[in-house]
């Protein structure tokens, strides 16, 4: 079987951020949901927050244009919106806590059919893990999207019965974004909504670690 | 009468009296870092210290740019405890100075969520022994903590914090130790200014007392113990967007 291609990570982004409705306010995680910001759809209007504390971020930039005093969550300097307000960490998280954002966009190595998802901790038993602003997020955000490479480099699946790794929070994930298409758990499997084009859903099923139902609307990945 | 001076003459000396055991919070989040006391604290090296910061990647930047990172002081084997929201790399072929000493027993870690850390400091420099938070409720950090419904929700019982010195960095300062930030410079420092009971500041510029609308203070010199403006051949910003500080998340390669 020739090599299919799959999704890049900016068609993982572009669509993923389709997904962003008029008003929402977003805040995207650290890595490839960061790209979501070079894709918001251009007829709505779409609030950025990041855990540092800014609302109202826009795109990435270099130091020389966004100057030596503004970064997103990451730690890249990004420019502000005319409307931005910057708070310190403890409001920020007041936000996310008081529920004030729509979604919240992070990366996993796993996601759980009913809804699981890791993304702290790299092996079971090692001390300590990478936390960040992930669990507050997953804990209380509208909405949990997740946007990450259908498989590990050496081909197992990343979207599971249930997650092998310790969790981030328990059954908050709504969409999971991969290189092979949009998905939605489904409490046992996963059910697939859009498929990279030139893979079939046998293909899809073949990589996934729970079982995959395609949606009876089942079409290609929408990029506009 | 008027006011306490509170401008210490040198960065030496803005850290003299910290000994051996001391808990000290380090503020920043990229801009924010107070890099000039993290470098006096390097140099005049007491032992067995608690730090409570976001990450050990805080202030990096590698040999020759003249910064201290966290990492630097671990290495050094000064500190005991950390209280972070990054504790080991996210990426699995990395390990850090941290996760070798924490598997050797020398370090121990706490690994607190980003949200929950911000608001233990937050409780504790404003009087809340404790408070409830959804985070990590199902999760590995839920063990051993007190659990309790409300409004039919579960929530996990978190402590404040509080610190013998905090290390903040701010825009401005003016004599009394009023501070304003600049940008996301503010980050956990205003919070952390609050929780401590010895708070240090270096700042770009001590000003007159009087140069600020009352308004435009977003930390009160109440907090404030001392005040150190950064000398030219100090540590201004960091020149380059440092991502590697933060651990990268995985699907972000």
């Amino acid at each position: 079987m020739a090599e299919k291609l799959r999704l890049t990570r900016d068609m993982m982004a572009a669509r993923t951020a389709a997904e962003f409705q008029d008003g929402w306010i977003a805040n995207l995680g650290v890595g490839m949901p960061t790209m979501c910001s070079d894709f918001l759809p251009a007829d709505r209007f779409i609030v950025l927050h990041s855990e540092n504390g800014l609302i109202g971020y826009g795109r990435a930039a270099s130091v020389q244009e966004a100057g030596p005093y503004v970064v997103n969550a990451g730690v890249l300097p990004v420019l502000l919106q005319d409307y931005a307000a910057i708070l310190h960490h403890a409001d920020a998280f007041g936000v996310i806590r008081g529920g004030r954002l729509d979604v919240g966009v992070l990366g996993a190595y796993e996601v759980a059919a009913n809804g699981d998802f890791a993304n702290w901790k790299t092996a079971v038993g090692k001390p300590g893990g990478g936390i960040g602003g992930a669990m507050d997020i997953a804990a209380c955000a509208q909405r949990i999207f997740i946007m990450m490479e259908h498989t590990l480099r050496d081909g197992r699946p990343r979207l599971l019965k249930q997650c092998n790794l310790p969790v981030t929070a328990r059954g908050v994930v709504k969409l999971v974004m991969t290189d092979l298409g949009l998905f939605e758990p489904a409490g046992d499997g996963f059910r697939i909504l859009e498929i990279a084009p030139s893979f079939t859903v046998d293909d899809v099923a073949a990589l996934t670690g729970a079982p995959l139902e395609a949606s009876p609307d089942l079409r290609e990945v929408q990029l506009s | 009468m008027q006011s306490r001076n509170k401008v210490v003459a040198s960065f030496a000396e803005a850290v003299a009296d910290i000994v051996d055991g001391s808990s000290i919070m380090i503020g920043g989040f990229g801009p924010g870092t107070p890099h000039n006391l993290i470098k006096a604290l390097y140099e005049k090296a007491p032992k067995h210290l608690t730090l409570i910061l976001n990450t050990a990647g805080a202030g990096s930047g590698g040999s020759g740019t003249g910064r201290v990172s966290i990492n630097d002081l671990l290495e050094a084997r000064l500190v005991c405890k950390v209280v972070m929201a990054f504790t080991a790399s996210t990426h699995p072929s990395r390990t850090s100075i941290l996760e070798e000493l924490e598997e050797a027993g020398e370090v121990e870690a706490e690994l607190v969520p980003q949200g929950t850390l911000a608001e233990r400091i937050r409780a504790g420099g404003a009087g809340i022994p404790a408070f409830y938070t959804p985070t990590a409720v199902g999760t590995e950090l839920a063990a051993g903590k007190e659990h309790r419904e409300f409004n039919g929700r579960t929530y996990l019982m978190e402590e404040a914090i509080t610190a013998d010195y905090a290390f903040v960095r701010a825009w401005h300062a003016d004599e009394f130790g009023n501070l304003s930030y600049k940008g996301s410079e503010r980050n956990f420092n205003p919070i952390m200014a609050t929780a401590a009971r010895t708070t240090i500041v270096e700042t770009e510029d001590v000003l007159p007392i009087g140069s600020f609308e009352p308004e435009q203070v977003h930390t009160s010199g109440i907090y404030v113990q001392r005040l150190i403006k950064i000398p030219p051949d100090g540590i201004l910003h960091v020149s380059t967007p440092f991502a590697r500080a933060v651990p990268e998340k995985p699907g972000g390669n």
